[in-house]
């Protein structure tokens, strides 16, 4: 029994310390910087339990709970984009005055549901994970409350979300009615291609996790929420419940709809297609970047798709490794528009960075770097993610998913470029508050560095990828 | 050897504009003129070196470097042959011209300039030396991000659309060639261009393949009816921008027709020769009527390049010897003298700020020294023999005529179109009467426009008589890659 709870420690020792400093928070005045600051090594001490653990498989609590080298790759790149996220934010979140102790803590929860999410093996466990990170991420839409736009995203999100909760719960009641079980693998047992109210049941959950990570036809909530949460909360949002998302679907994939692949894949073509299309067609006339950036990333959630839609394990390699590169990469440019201040004010339209190369050299050359790697120009890191995807899409001979994810690669540059021409190109606007804060240029430079100096060894990401689905 | 001097080569422009990015100085940017200068002068002398003491007398690749890249299945692999070698010694000859030209023409954010200009060099030489399909189009999208900046941030009035143009329409030829790209490592199992040499290509994929590898290069090349963007980015571009894209841009599709396009699609290049040969006469004859009607210097030896490009794929498509050769040949010549002609036009602009040929007129009275080396040139594009113009539409018709009689009859008419519009381009600028009263307060050439041209005009008039260093350097590659395509196509 120990042994077991050995297992399950990452998630032990994040709930306890959430509760912890939940009841620090309300007992000591003022406990914002305090309760911030012990999140943080929260999530470094959550990030150091889970590498002593070891990688092989284990499977507790009647088989609903897995512990693996693929969730514990994703717990950690969620807590790693985490720290950087929340770190990056701390000057946003107090000249916003949303410095409230919860902050945090209601972000640690949501990373707490995610880990269950990414750790299930059972559909009961898989959905009281998804929940706990959806409630956490309503009220963190919303956290503004004072703040009509804000609230407003909030309402917004709670509605749509709950509805798409909704629809997958009935997916997963009805797979459990046709199949007689929740556990993954008994599922993937019983599942075969005759067994047709299985594939409803299928439809249900894909239409609930495609809402999760807001692809097309499922986005409507997306540019909405980003424009009107916080950026601080924006950014999480464009991080980190897309990793969990899209480890869920490639571990649905695996498991329990092994065999009814043929079925699943049709529709995620079709997902991908069009998130891509549309992420790239919509961003051109976008005026304000949050909006900008929720349709990039839907787009980007389309490339992924791709790699997911092979149905190979190379394809969800490379799935992995693009979600990977698109966590640098939106970390940076979130990043950057925390130094967008002026006047105590934090500036959102893409007008205002006109010519900014003037007087915040490094500021616009970041920008240019996060910019061409989210066009995937090579050689910086965001090519390699899109050569990835190609590359398994092509060996499964997928050509007009191919071309059509080619093509758009062609259209977005057009909006990515225009950015860089407002910023490179046009004459000087606004020129931005001094911001000197080590959290945001630490961010921005290492994401930029890592862009840069991505194809020097990209073997490192192919090698840690690989060994995730080596049994 | 164990030396990586091709290594060296790629990244020691990359590495130089690392230090000019951490060097801080406010007074006229001494100090990253003089890095920059430095360095691409020391990228020159390797690789002079590397020329030097290449072997060319056989066709193998030379200087191989292979390292472990992506795991098991992509190898960084570089490596020289005696086509290759021609131009990477080019990149780096023009990239100092290009940095003194900056010094003239470029006030704004020097230091800035000087590093996008050394950040492309890494990419062109990438280009040339890469052995590996996917290392390849690394460097040859790469090279966009530094050429947009520069037509955007340093150019004309119209440049954020000329940037626009050039990217979106290299960006789309591009990735048609990617997905090729992969489509062949699934195929063969390699992108080693070596190894797929050697495992061929089964023929029915050939022609799609090949088709989706020229919409990259013709975009490039530019071949009609593709070739919209030149104009507009040459135009709009600063002198050196202009410069680097006529003299050695235009020259990578070129290169890569020579390097992939023919050794690993023999039955497709020998399918689609007509439709070649047919855009290419087309680019010839068409840009050559177009390039008469110009107002604008620089729109109208933009309208030459493409002209001057249409022999090259003319001469590829020839797949004979006199054509191969005089491909590479008119290349090399072609981006000596457009260059040269850039920067001519560059030295009047940074002058008169207009690049309209009605504002000149009579300047032989007053720049004596430009006018000699203005007219050396214009000379030289119009292929006057003693110069390497000659040589390389003297080789191309050559080769023409042995296939195909009609090509070269209309091709032959380009070249009397040729010496049509450059001719009376230099009598409107350089002779007639000066109807501008500027035109007497002007200064002759300076010190520093004056090496550059002339050593240019020494280069374009010592190859001309004395071609031998060039032909002997790339004979016995073009022998080998002639020898393999007629094989493969024995084979069938």
């Amino acid at each position: 029994m120990i042994n077991n709870l050995n297992i399950l420690l990452p998630e032990i020792f994040l709930s306890l310390s959430i509760f912890t400093i939940l009841m620090l928070g309300v007992f000591i005045k003022k406990s914002f910087n305090i309760i911030f600051n012990l999140s943080s090594l929260i999530l470094i001490l959550t990030i150091a339990i889970i590498l002593n653990n070891p990688n092989h498989e284990e499977k507790i609590f009647l088989d609903s709970f897995i512990r693996d080298a693929f969730s514990n790759y994703f717990k950690i790149l969620i807590l790693i984009s985490s720290l950087f996220v929340l770190n990056s934010s701390k000057n946003f979140i107090t000249d916003n005055k949303l410095d409230k102790f919860e902050y945090p803590i209601i972000i640690l929860l949501s990373i707490l549901g995610m880990f269950f999410m990414v750790s299930a093996n059972d559909l009961i466990l898989f959905y009281l994970g998804l929940e706990l990170q959806s409630l956490s991420l309503y009220i963190l839409a919303s956290i503004d409350r004072d703040n009509l736009r804000s609230s407003e995203s909030g309402i917004k999100y709670f509605v749509l979300s709950a509805l798409s909760s909704g629809l997958l719960l009935y997916g997963c009641s009805l797979l459990y009615g046709f199949t007689g079980s929740t556990n993954f693998d008994l599922i993937a047992d019983q599942l075969n291609k005759e067994n047709f109210g299985a594939v409803f049941a299928m439809v249900f959950i894909l239409v609930g996790l495609a809402f999760k990570i807001s692809a097309v036809p499922f986005h409507m909530w997306t540019p909405d929420v980003y424009e009107g949460a916080p950026t601080s909360i924006t950014n999480y949002f464009a991080v980190v419940p897309k990793i969990a998302g899209l480890a869920l679907l490639i571990k649905f994939m695996l498991i329990p709809f092994s065999n009814i692949l043929l079925e699943w894949q049709t529709i995620i073509i079709f997902i991908s297609i069009a998130s891509m299309i549309l992420g790239a067609v919509a961003a051109i006339v976008q005026k304000n970047i949050k909006r900008l950036l929720a349709y990039s990333s839907i787009g980007h959630v389309g490339y992924a798709l791709a790699g997911v839609a092979t149905g190979a394990i190379s394809g969800y390699e490379s799935a992995i490794f693009y979600i990977s590169i698109y966590v640098i990469m939106n970390t940076g440019a979130f990043s950057c528009l925390y130094l967008l201040k002026k006047d105590g004010q934090y500036k959102e339209n893409i007008s205002d960075l006109s010519g900014i190369s003037k007087k915040h050299p490094l500021l616009a050359m970041s920008f240019l770097i996060i910019l061409f790697s989210l066009a995937g120009i090579p050689p910086l890191g965001g090519f390699f993610a899109k050569f990835y995807v190609f590359m398994s899409v092509l060996e499964k001979e997928m050509y007009t998913l191919a071309i059509i994810g080619l093509l758009t690669t062609v259209i977005s540059a057009f909006y990515y470029l225009k950015i860089i021409k407002i910023i490179y190109f046009d004459e000087k606007k606004l020129s931005f508050d001094h911001v000197k804060n080590p959290a945001i240029s630490g961010t921005i430079l290492i994401s930029c560095t890592l862009l840069i100096t991505f194809f020097l060894y990209p073997s490192f990401l192919d090698n840690i990828v690989n060994s995730l689905f080596v049994n | 050897m164990n030396f990586p001097i091709l290594s060296t080569l790629i990244f020691l422009p990359l590495l130089s504009s690392f230090f000019i990015f951490l060097s801080k100085d406010k007074k006229n940017n001494f100090s990253s003129i003089y890095i920059s200068l430095f360095s691409s002068l020391a990228t020159f002398l390797l690789s002079l070196f590397l020329w030097y003491s290449l072997d060319v007398n056989t066709a193998d690749f030379q200087f191989i470097e292979e390292k472990s890249w992506i795991n098991n299945f992509i190898k960084f692999k570089l490596g020289v042959d005696g086509i290759s070698i021609l131009f990477i010694v080019l990149t780096a000859f023009i990239t100092p011209i290009c940095i003194l030209s900056c010094i003239n023409s470029v006030k704004d954010r020097v230091k800035e300039f000087l590093i996008a200009i050394l950040v492309l060099e890494t990419f062109m030489i990438g280009v040339f030396c890469s052995l590996d399909l996917v290392i390849f189009y690394l460097f040859f999208e790469a090279g966009l991000i530094p050429m947009f900046l520069i037509i955007g941030v340093w150019g004309g009035s119209r440049r954020v659309y000329s940037a626009f143009k050039f990217f979106l329409f290299t960006l789309l030829g591009s990735v048609l060639m990617l997905a090729a790209i992969i489509v062949i490592y699934w195929l063969t199992g390699t992108t080693d261009i070596t190894q797929i040499y050697e495992i061929k290509i089964p023929k029915e994929y050939q022609n799609l393949l090949w088709l989706a590898f020229l919409s990259s290069f013709a975009v490039k090349m530019p071949m009609w009816p593709v070739h919209t963007w030149l104009p507009d980015a040459h135009v709009e571009a600063p002198t050196a921008g202009s410069v680097i894209l006529a003299a050695i841009l235009l020259k990578m599709a070129g290169y890569g027709f020579l390097r992939f396009s023919i050794p690993m699609f023999p039955f497709a290049s020998e399918f689609f020769t007509p439709l070649i040969y047919s855009l290419s006469i087309i680019a010839i004859i068409y840009t050559s009527l177009v390039a008469l009607m110009q107002d604008d210097m620089k729109k109208l030896i933009a309208y030459s390049s493409v002209a001057h490009m249409g022999y090259v794929t003319l001469g590829i498509f020839t797949f004979t010897k006199q054509g191969i050769e005089g491909s590479i040949f008119q290349m090399i010549s072609h981006g000596l003298i457009s260059a040269a002609l850039f920067l001519c036009v560059g030295v009047v602009y940074d002058r008169l700020h207009s690049r309209l040929i009605s504002t000149y007129g009579g300047l032989v009275n007053y720049l004596p020294k430009y006018s000699f080396l203005f007219l050396v040139f214009a000379l030289a594009a119009l292929g006057l023999p003693g110069t390497t113009g000659f040589l390389g539409e003297f080789l191309i018709l050559t080769g023409t005529f042995q296939k195909s009689y009609l090509a070269a009859m209309l091709a032959t008419v380009g070249v009397v179109l040729g010496a049509a519009y450059m001719l009376w381009l230099t009598k409107r600028v350089i002779f007639g009467v000066v109807n501008n009263s500027e035109i007497k307060t002007l200064k002759d050439v300076n010190k520093s426009e004056t090496i550059m041209l002339a050593t240019l005009a020494f280069f374009v008039i010592f190859f001309g008589f004395y071609p031998a260093p060039l032909m002997e350097t790339f004979n016995v590659s073009v022998n080998n890659l002639i020898e393999n395509y007629q094989l493969a196509l024995n084979t069938r």
